[in-house]
């Protein structure tokens, strides 16, 4: 089997995610909702966000799906809590980026999400990596209008 | 048991996929095509493509033979009684729609009702939903037993003096449960209904008998039966379709054209507006010669076996569940499963790392996820081409998997 590419897809920090995901349930106090599903295959999330004054104060979501797009979706809870919307855009189309395997912005921390790069070389499974990511978006910017 | 060598008439089996030799396990999305196939599209467009019904030239009379040809060989494949009553279109999506907009416009009203199944694929879903919308009728639901089957007793109970059309899959694409269409034709008939079948899954491996199944409308794929992409055709009872009216309009399917009124041709041309897909017809015609100097009975016992192969093997992977009917001759040629708490996109992304395609997803069959409450499965499909090989390739593909993700949690 080509195990090196598997592991290039399923590092350990992208199954520890997925076993212990960050911010999982739903946001009691939240003032924004979106629901996002992937109607190919079936994922589905629900991203509940309390935006004020431009801060992502807090942000909690609840899904179903396979391992890439819930630990996406964990990674990205726990990059944008306390960001402004404006800098959790900027790194919406970042990781856009690194899905398209371009290259990147060099000042930009990425922490955990580096792990999700190999998932560029998976075509089939890009869409399961941005599901989360295009919520939030999605959230943010019609908080912001 | 079917020889190996049929997998040497399908070329693209015939292929490295990520360093291993592929094994293809996903014919109930599309099938593979037979080298003879390939052969008729590219002989068509080679030395006789050209418009049908209309030019004097020869190469006019070479494609409308060609075409009408193919539409006798799909008349004797159903045993329908006339070349009549079998128009060509894209697919069964589009063969059904026609029927809900056409038939069901026309006969369905407010408080009639419209009887599905809880398993159907979401394209003899979504035509009911929009005609139930459109006429105020109340789309019925008939509910499965806990293995995936249907109770002629249910049906009894949901088709009612007020149920217009039936509508049911012949073979499931997610349980692979071959239903009991004849049964349940006559319980829709002694209620004065017409009895709509969705035979996608059907075509590739069953002997389909019209007359004998009694049914007033059929729909099928090609591509799922060795033919071409978009080529389909509609099955449909001639008295019927001859008080029906067509839902495309325009060039090929008009009789005398005025400012302000037409008419249309006879059956089956009237369904078939705009330049026919003459080519794909032709493609389907060479796959039905294939299946048939092959035989429906020996392709539908070689799957029976396979699937009954695959169900015991897979059975003894720990933590596999297999859904739908557990009897292999209840069943088609695939298997749904899902292995421990590995989500399947996961298992499919595996397996494709070993060269075997397997599906994962809801299968387009969202409500029937719901009934089985699972977001999604993996599925492995068989036909003709398919070996033992290939089931034991998947099962050690699976117990991979399995350690792969036992480790890496």
């Amino acid at each position: 089997m080509s195990t090196n590419k598997l592991d290039q897809l399923y590092r350990s920090v992208i199954m520890e995610h997925y076993k212990h995901p960050k911010n999982k349930g739903v946001l009691e106090n939240g003032n924004v909702t979106i629901d996002m599903n992937n109607p190919t295959c079936g994922d589905v999330i629900r991203l509940t966000m309390n935006v004020e004054d431009d801060i992502v104060k807090d942000v909690k979501f609840e899904g179903e799906g396979c391992s890439i797009s819930m630990a996406s979706a964990s990674m990205m809870t726990q990059m944008i809590k306390g960001k402004t919307t404006e800098e959790a855009v900027k790194l919406a189309h970042t990781f856009s980026d690194m899905m398209l395997g371009k290259e990147l912005d060099e000042s930009i921390d990425l922490d955990d999400l580096e792990a999700l790069s190999g998932v560029a070389q998976f075509p089939a499974r890009i869409k399961c990596a941005t599901l989360s990511w295009k919520a939030m978006e999605e959230g943010v910017s019609g908080e912001s209008q | 048991m079917l020889s190996k060598d049929i997998r040497n008439h399908f070329p693209i089996l015939d292929q490295e996929i990520n360093g291993h030799p592929l094994v293809y396990l996903d014919s109930a999305a599309t099938s593979q095509k037979p080298v003879q196939v390939i052969e008729a599209l590219d002989r068509y467009y080679r030395f006789d493509n050209s418009n049908v019904h209309r030019g004097v030239h020869t190469l006019g009379n070479r494609a409308t033979d060609g075409y009408e040809g193919a539409r006798e060989k799909v008349r004797k494949f159903i045993n329908a009684k006339s070349t009549q009553e079998v128009i060509f279109m894209r697919g069964t999506t589009t063969a059904i729609n026609t029927v809900a907009q056409s038939y069901g416009r026309a006969n369905v009203s407010e408080g009639d009702e419209i009887v599905i199944t809880h398993m159907e694929h979401h394209s003899n879903i979504i035509p009911w939903q929009q005609l139930a919308k459109e006429t105020g009728a109340v789309l019925k639901y008939i509910d499965l037993e806990e293995d995936g089957t249907l109770s002629l007793d249910k049906v009894r109970e949901t088709i009612t003096d007020k149920t217009k059309i039936v509508s049911i899959m012949y073979v499931s694409n997610v349980l692979g449960t071959m239903n009991p269409i004849e049964e349940i034709t006559k319980i829709a008939h002694q209620h004065g209904a017409v009895m709509c079948v969705d035979a996608a899954q059907a075509a590739p491996h069953v002997k389909i008998d019209v007359q004998k199944l009694d049914c007033d409308f059929l729909a099928f794929s090609g591509h799922k039966m060795c033919g071409p992409t978009g080529i389909g055709v509609l099955y449909g009872k001639k008295d019927l379709l001859n008080n029906m009216e067509p839902i495309e309009f325009g060039g090929e399917m008009i009789d005398f054209v005025g400012l302000y009124e037409s008419t249309w041709k006879e059956l089956p041309w009237k369904f078939e507006g705009g330049t026919p897909i003459i080519a794909g017809a032709i493609g389907l015609g060479a796959a039905i010669d294939f299946l048939e100097e092959i035989g429906l009975d020996a392709i539908e016992q070689h799957e029976h076996e396979l699937a009954g192969y695959a169900m015991d093997k897979m059975s003894e992977i720990d933590g596999l569940t297999i859904y739908g009917p557990r009897d292999p001759d209840q069943r088609a040629g695939l298997v749904t499963f899902n292995l421990d708490d590995v989500h399947p996109h996961d298992v499919a992304t595996v397996l494709d790392m070993n060269g075997i395609a397997v599906r994962a997803g809801h299968h387009c069959a969202q409500p029937l996820m719901k009934w089985l409450d699972v977001s999604s499965t993996a599925r492995a499909s068989f036909y003709l081409y398919n070996t033992t090989d290939d089931v034991d390739r998947l099962v050690e593909g699976l117990r991979t998997t399995k350690e792969y993700f036992n480790d890496v949690y």
